[in-house]
């Protein structure tokens, strides 16, 4: 019997990945490297970091000491090779389908999106040229009927948002897999601890590290992640993506699958996206989000168990009509969140209320703990109505096919004290009712 | 670039430049289960500054056909098959771990074909656990966790590379799981039986570097001693709190030692 190296676990990673000690100052945390640029030693080696010869940084929209930090610590929290930190949620998004696709490409995606993931592909990509067609998240078929001679990409969320619809990212990776494609994920409500999406099959996966990664509501930002496990290069994938496997007069020419078998997706993002489109994280947000993921683990278990006992009241409330929550035995769900995410379904949840859309109105502005504001992860408990906020834009027909209603409320479960949270529901639930 | 050897296509990085007959070259020679890409800053370096650089995927490894040679001394051979198919008339060997065995038998056959010579966490011998052959032997993963968990210093395993935002205890794991059924069973096999490298080491007459990490556990530095004395002209660099993976784990330290040793000159 073979005994494997110690190596180290989520709670130890959560902390320590990515950083040592600072060498010039003993720091023990990790300093903010507010600076745009850095200074060579002499013009060889500011040639040389220029053009990947050596490693180091140049200037911060670029890369940068604090965010490398981060980057590192997202990377081993979600088992892949490396990362990128973003301006944004989004801007991770948009990295990830600018670096493989080009205008004429085709994303088949899940249409339980978050409402801004949905406008970037239904409203703004098409007009770059990339078009992007949605399923249902929970039709296998319709993933693989979806999938066009010039698809590019699978994309869709761990959880959606708000219905948190499952996605099987097993089965829908090997339909990727299949085909010589790519599944991206966006992890942002499971977030590592909940899911590695990589270890069922994902092959990139982005996070809005505003939500539960800082996990206190401060900042914005965006990470985007690479498993290191698709092969750019392989038979039948090498024509689909010119972006890795041509030479890039961007970059003397570089062909970025023969300059690393594994990373080839990460340096043409960093060399080519973020130099370009510029959507970078600074510094003092990377710190942010690194003082969150250092106690991700606790906070994690903490906002499910709150999130467990919030809907062990909803569900026995008569003015709630149905909760979405995929730990309840009547989600569709429910067999696949038991396999793929063992620790629980998350903190954020919908509800839907029995009543008028003006009796959902009294019911969010009589919360009081709750705040009624556009995020979710938040350590402060949060509440939305996505119809009229967050999912606006999207047509009746498409917020139906996300399983959004009128009364459809979406619920973020902080880390107060859970009988406090309930007193708060209750009390709305009671104004609603008297509305 | 592309050429062949022995009928089988060889790929090899040349940091996107044109082989040029009338420079100075440096071959790169990666380790087992490894390719091309454990050298991507250093050789690209040299590449951009007047020397050929070119990091060779070994046959059965990465983009080169063919399959896996079963034996450090076929490698050597293969090498100077290779130095032959460039049509170099001699060049500089870098070779890690496994490589450094092949460049160290290649320079003692064929010395009139290597200028310099360059071992990067050598051992001679090179010997294998029993757990580890066994778990590569039937393409257990456990091998390729053994060698990460072995081949990176303590301070690594935690992260802090110098190329941003790559986690390099990931990266070095997936490189080995990207290769084929078999390669790494066959690499260390053919470290674990390269019985002859003393006396390969007597027969080296280029100058040799030696570069160790001083908290290598696959290859120890005490475990270079011996061939150290061996060499004729040698000179050695140890680079403190480095384990293994000596290209990841420092990088510049790496390419500096190199520089000094090889001393390109600059490109124009």
């Amino acid at each position: 019997m073979t005994t494997k190296p110690k190596t180290h676990g989520f709670d130890t990673l959560s902390l320590h990945a990515g950083s040592r000690p600072d060498p010039a100052t003993g720091a023990r945390a990790t300093p903010i490297y507010q600076t745009s640029s850095f200074v060579f030693p002499d013009t060889d080696h500011a040639a040389a970091l220029f053009n990947m010869e050596r490693a180091g940084h140049v200037y911060s929209r670029l890369s940068n000491p604090t965010c490398a930090v981060l980057e590192e610590r997202i990377a081993a929290l979600d088992g892949g090779i490396g990362a990128i930190a973003t301006a944004s949620g989004q801007a991770a998004l948009h990295l990830a389908i600018v670096t493989l696709l080009s205008a004429g490409s085709h994303i088949v995606a899940s249409r339980a999106l978050y409402g801004g993931s949905h406008n970037l592909l239904d409203y703004t990509l098409p007009r770059f040229g990339i078009e992007t067609t949605f399923v249902d998240p929970r039709d296998l078929d319709a993933w693989r009927a979806a999938i066009r001679p010039n698809t590019r990409l699978l994309f869709g969320e761990t959880l959606g948002n708000p219905g948190l619809e499952v996605l099987d990212v097993p089965r829908v990776a090997t339909f990727a897999h299949e085909h010589g494609l790519p599944l991206l994920v966006d992890s942002t409500f499971t977030t590592p601890w909940l899911m590695r999406p990589f270890e069922h099959g994902a092959d990139l996966v982005y996070h809005s590290a505003t939500k539960f990664l800082s996990g206190h509501g401060t900042v914005i930002g965006g990470l985007l992640v690479d498993s290191g496990q698709f092969d750019w290069s392989a038979d039948g994938v090498r024509d689909k993506f010119p972006t890795l496997n041509t030479p890039y007069a961007g970059f003397h020419d570089m062909v970025f699958a023969e300059e690393s078998t594994t990373g080839a997706f990460l340096l043409r993002a960093r060399r080519e996206g973020v130099r370009d489109f510029g959507a970078c994280m600074a510094p003092m947000t990377a710190f942010h989000i690194l003082q969150g993921i250092e106690t991700l683990p606790v906070r994690m278990a903490r906002h499910v168990d709150n999130a467990r006992a919030i809907v062990s009241f909803l569900r026995e409330h008569p003015f709630v009509a149905a909760i979405g929550y995929p730990e309840l035995p009547d989600h569709p769900d429910h067999a696949l969140a038991k396999r793929l995410l063992p620790r629980g379904c998350g903190a954020v949840f919908s509800f839907n209320l029995r009543g008028t859309r003006e009796q959902g109105r009294r019911f969010i502005e009589a919360l009081r703990l709750f705040s009624h504001l556009a995020n979710v992860g938040d350590a402060k408990s949060l509440v939305i109505h996505p119809a009229s906020t967050t999912h606006f834009r999207m047509s009746a027909g498409d917020l139906l096919r996300a399983g959004i209603t009128e009364g459809t409320i979406r619920l973020s479960i902080g880390l107060e004290d859970p009988s406090d949270l309930i007193e708060d529901l209750s009390r709305a639930l009671y104004a609603a009712g008297k509305a | 670039m592309r050429f062949d050897v022995a009928g089988h296509g060889v790929y090899a990085y040349t940091g996107a430049r044109a082989f040029s007959p009338e420079l100075p070259s440096v071959l790169f020679v990666h380790g087992a289960a490894n390719d091309h890409g454990v050298f991507a800053l250093q050789s690209r370096y040299f590449a951009w500054h007047g020397v050929n650089a070119v990091a060779v995927d070994l046959p059965g490894h990465g983009r080169s056909g063919g399959d896996p040679l079963a034996s450090v001394e076929a490698l050597a051979d293969w090498l100077r098959d290779v130095v032959d198919a460039l049509g170099a008339q001699a060049l500089s060997l870098v070779g890690h771990s496994l490589g450094s065995l092949a460049a160290l038998e290649c320079a003692a056959r064929y010395p009139e074909r290597v200028r310099k010579l360059a071992l990067l966490g050598p051992s001679v011998p090179m010997p294998v656990s029993e757990d580890l052959l066994a778990a590569a032997a039937c393409n257990d993963h456990v091998a390729y966790e053994l060698i990460n968990g072995w081949s990176f210093a303590a301070g690594s395993q935690l992260g802090g590379n110098q190329v941003p935002g790559v986690w390099m205890t990931g990266n070095a794991l997936r490189l080995m799981e990207r290769s084929r059924e078999g390669v790494l069973s066959n690499d260390l096999v053919a470290c674990n039986r390269y019985a002859h490298g003393l006396d390969a080491a007597a027969c080296v007459r280029c100058p040799t570097l030696v570069i160790m990490g001083a908290r290598d556990l696959m290859a120890p530095p005490r475990n270079a001693k011996a061939l150290i004395a061996a060499l004729a002209d040698v000179r050695t660099v140890t680079l403190p709190d480095t384990g293994h993976t000596l290209m990841a784990e420092r990088p510049d330290a790496v390419l500096d030692a190199l520089r000094g040793f090889l001393a390109p000159s600059r490109a124009t």
